[in-house]
């Protein structure tokens, strides 16, 4: 049979089937709903037959693992050769608060480290900064100098770990901070590895925690992106980050689209300053979220790589393959989180969790399940580590490489997401560029009205949430303990940096910043005159009023 | 004066960037035929309070996830007495510990919703607590 045989031959079973065995039974029992939607609200047809995949070739659009265009995976045995990083982000008080959680979770089996730091932290602003007031130590942990980042990791030899940092708008500062510890332990900076966030494109749309405007922040990752090509080959500079635009509200869909195409502004940005693509493409790496719509978010991780995939090898011409792979990190969905009956919170992120390690993340954060209340106490930390463990040790779903390929609903899926990326990157294209959008407010605007649309479906009940709009209980029958931060770490930190700037050289101090001003207002690689500044023991503030002299601030438009 | 809307201030005191919550019940509150003027990111007490006099608000939401409501909303509400705006009603939305809420409430806050909230109960408290503020300043 010919394939257009076939297919009017499928058509007629199909058409056949809907007449004699569906129509009677819709009759009799009609459907719960006229349209079912995923979490993002797109619709789901009833049923997928081989009719909805019949444009896909095997070995042009699903392939094998391990080889272009990586849908199946990057890795040709998955998690038979190595199970993902298990990675749980952590950070409050202060660096001896944390570091005492770091060493827990080692403890515990954690495989590698992810810090969270506190929101004077990631605005560039010491701990005693007026602005800081009632935030030091609050969301993550106070690291107001190289003296606090030597305590974060004190014991902790950096030759063995895996770090990631999500910094983002001071990341050179910190990841400056990071390698001066590691030169101060005696590791070789050819060996250490990591993350750092240094995803600004983000910021602006979404998490908005954003210091200069985008064209000299643009200019720091570029500089921290061939640093590392030099000096430090196994870190990864950039973690191109969908995870908080889609905490902000966008679809699925949106959230890959827009995280893939800030991809492509970075490599765009670097190629124009003269990198070779394959020089540094294979260190980029991407951040995804995981919501509750299981089979949506799996076909969102494969069509990811198949993107990436395309986008690398064509759009850039790189030849490389370890360039055309998208290799990501997975937090489960934080905003789809209760704070009502939280404990169904660890259910939650367990179905989230799974379809992370089925979409074939790298490495995985699950949330604890206080998430929607506070930061996790020791306890819960545990449990959602556990989780990731139960996941991998029990459920068996690692044995076999991506077991979801073949459904014709995953599969027709992955490429309803392939083709909305590339209608979203032709308009941005269009726009001229992911820079040109921001400024017009496309990626925010199109997240806002995602948002509302979304709520208003959980107000309306066409999205049942278990414990918020049904199953309601008037009481909560269980009370969660709470980790508290209260203001002693503030004034921990407040007498920790008065007693650094009287002891420091400060002559040192002032040289090293007037030197990275100098080099600023060039066009020279700005991170060894961050170095110096942090060698020196200059602050993060310091060093980013420095560069704010000469970058300028960012404000965001109104719309 | 019963033609006059209801004019709602949407806040976001601290550092924290996620403006999410505050846009969504911005736009809620707007559709439910308020008027709503929203102040943008990381205004400091004193800037949000002045916007408050300025724009002649019954309401203030203030919309914090960073965890430092304990520090900025007691001076919220001490700047709003100080400019005689004891009447203004203030919310508070965000990541709130339950044993903050009755703290919170003793300060003067009218009521604190915590993620998972629905906006038709938003709307719905607002407009009762603005009633019952007209009715006890008459």
């Amino acid at each position: 049979m010919t394939t257009r045989e076939m297919t009017s031959h499928l058509e007629e079973a199909l058409s056949r089937w809907e007449e004699q065995t569906l129509r009677p039974t819709l009759a009799r029992l009609p459907e719960r709903a006229a349209e079912f939607t995923t979490t993002s609200l797109r619709p789901i047809k009833r049923l997928y037959t081989p009719l909805d995949v019949q444009h896909l070739d095997f070995e042009r659009d699903i392939g094998f693992p391990g080889e272009y265009p990586f849908t199946r995976g990057i890795h040709p045995t998955m998690y038979r050769g190595k199970l993902w990083t298990m990675r749980q982000f952590a950070g409050f008080g202060t660096a001896f608060d944390t570091n005492k959680r770091f060493k827990y979770l080692l403890e515990q089996g954690q495989t590698g480290l992810s810090v969270a730091f506190d929101l004077p932290t990631l605005m560039g602003l010491d701990s005693d900064h007026p602005l800081a007031e009632g935030e030091v130590g609050k969301c993550g942990v106070a690291v107001s100098s190289l003296e606090d980042m030597e305590v974060l990791f004190d014991g902790i030899p950096l030759e063995d770990v895996t770090t990631s940092m999500t910094i983002n708008a001071p990341a050179a500062v910190i990841f400056a901070m990071y390698l001066v510890v590691a030169e101060k332990q005696g590791a070789d900076w050819k060996k250490i590895s990591g993350t750092i966030q240094n995803d600004i494109l983000k910021e602006y749309i979404a998490q908005k925690e954003w210091i200069y405007p985008p064209a000299p922040s643009m200019r720091l990752i570029v500089d921290t992106i061939a640093f590392c090509t030099r000096e430090v080959p196994r870190w990864h500079p950039i973690s191109i980050s969908g995870y908080h635009i889609r905490e902000a509200g966008a679809t699925a869909l949106q959230e890959l689209a827009f995280t893939l195409r800030d991809g492509i502004e970075y490599v765009e940005w670097c190629v124009r300053a003269g990198l070779d693509v394959d020089a540094f493409a294979p260190r980029l790496s991407f951040f995804f979220n995981c919501h509750n719509d299981f089979f949506e978010e799996i076909a969102k991780f494969r069509a990811a790589r198949k993107v990436w995939a395309r986008v690398m090898r064509e759009r850039f011409g790189a030849r490389d393959p370890r360039s055309w792979m998208c290799r990501f990190h997975t937090q489960t969905a934080g905003c789809s989180l209760t704070a009502q009956q939280p404990y169904n919170n660890v259910v939650r992120t367990t179905i989230q969790a799974l379809a992370a390690v089925l979409g074939g993340t790298q490495s995985l954060h699950t949330n604890a399940l206080d998430e929607a209340l506070a930061l996790p106490t020791e306890f819960t930390a545990m449990l959602a580590l556990r989780t990731q463990q139960i996941i991998a040790h029990e459920s068996g779903v690692v044995n076999t490489v991506d077991p979801l390929a073949g459904s014709y609903f995953v599969e027709a899926l992955t490429n309803e997401m392939e083709q909305g990326c590339y209608e979203y990157f032709e308009k941005i294209d269009a726009m001229g560029g992911m820079i040109a959008a921001i400024e017009r407010g496309f990626p925010q605007k199109e997240i806002q009205e995602a948002a509302y649309r979304y709520q208003q479906a959980v107000d309306r009940r066409e999205k049942i949430i278990v414990g918020v709009n049904e199953y309601v209980l008037e009481k909560e029958p269980i009370e969660v303990p709470i980790l508290y931060i209260d203001e002693s770490v503030a004034e921990i930190q407040k007498e920790r940096l008065r007693r650094l700037r009287a002891q420091r050289d400060n002559t040192r101090v002032r040289r090293t910043l007037e030197a990275l001003k100098e080099a600023a207002r060039g066009t020279e690689n700005t991170m060894p005159y961050i170095l110096e500044c942090v060698r020196a023991y200059a602050t993060l503030g310091e060093i980013c009023d420095a560069l704010k002299e000469v970058f300028g601030e960012y404000q965001e438009p109104p719309f | 004066m019963g033609e006059r809307k209801i004019r709602v201030l949407i806040a976001k005191p601290g550092l924290d960037g996620h403006d999410r919550g505050a846009k969504v019940v911005a736009r809620a509150l707007r559709d439910a035929g308020m008027e709503v003027i929203y102040t943008g990111l990381r205004q400091t007490p004193e800037q949000i309070v002045t916007a408050a006099l300025q724009e002649d608000v019954d309401v203030i939401g203030l919309s914090i996830l960073s965890g430092a409501h304990m520090t900025l909303v007691p001076r919220v509400m001490q700047l709003l007495q100080e400019k005689g705006l004891q009447d203004v009603v203030v919310f508070v939305g965000g990541i709130i510990p339950q044993e903050d809420i009755p703290k919170l409430k003793a300060l003067g806050v009218a009521e604190v919703f915590l993620p998972g909230t629905l906006l038709e109960q938003i709307v719905h408290v607002v407009r009762q607590s603005v009633k019952r503020s007209l009715q006890t300043s008459e």
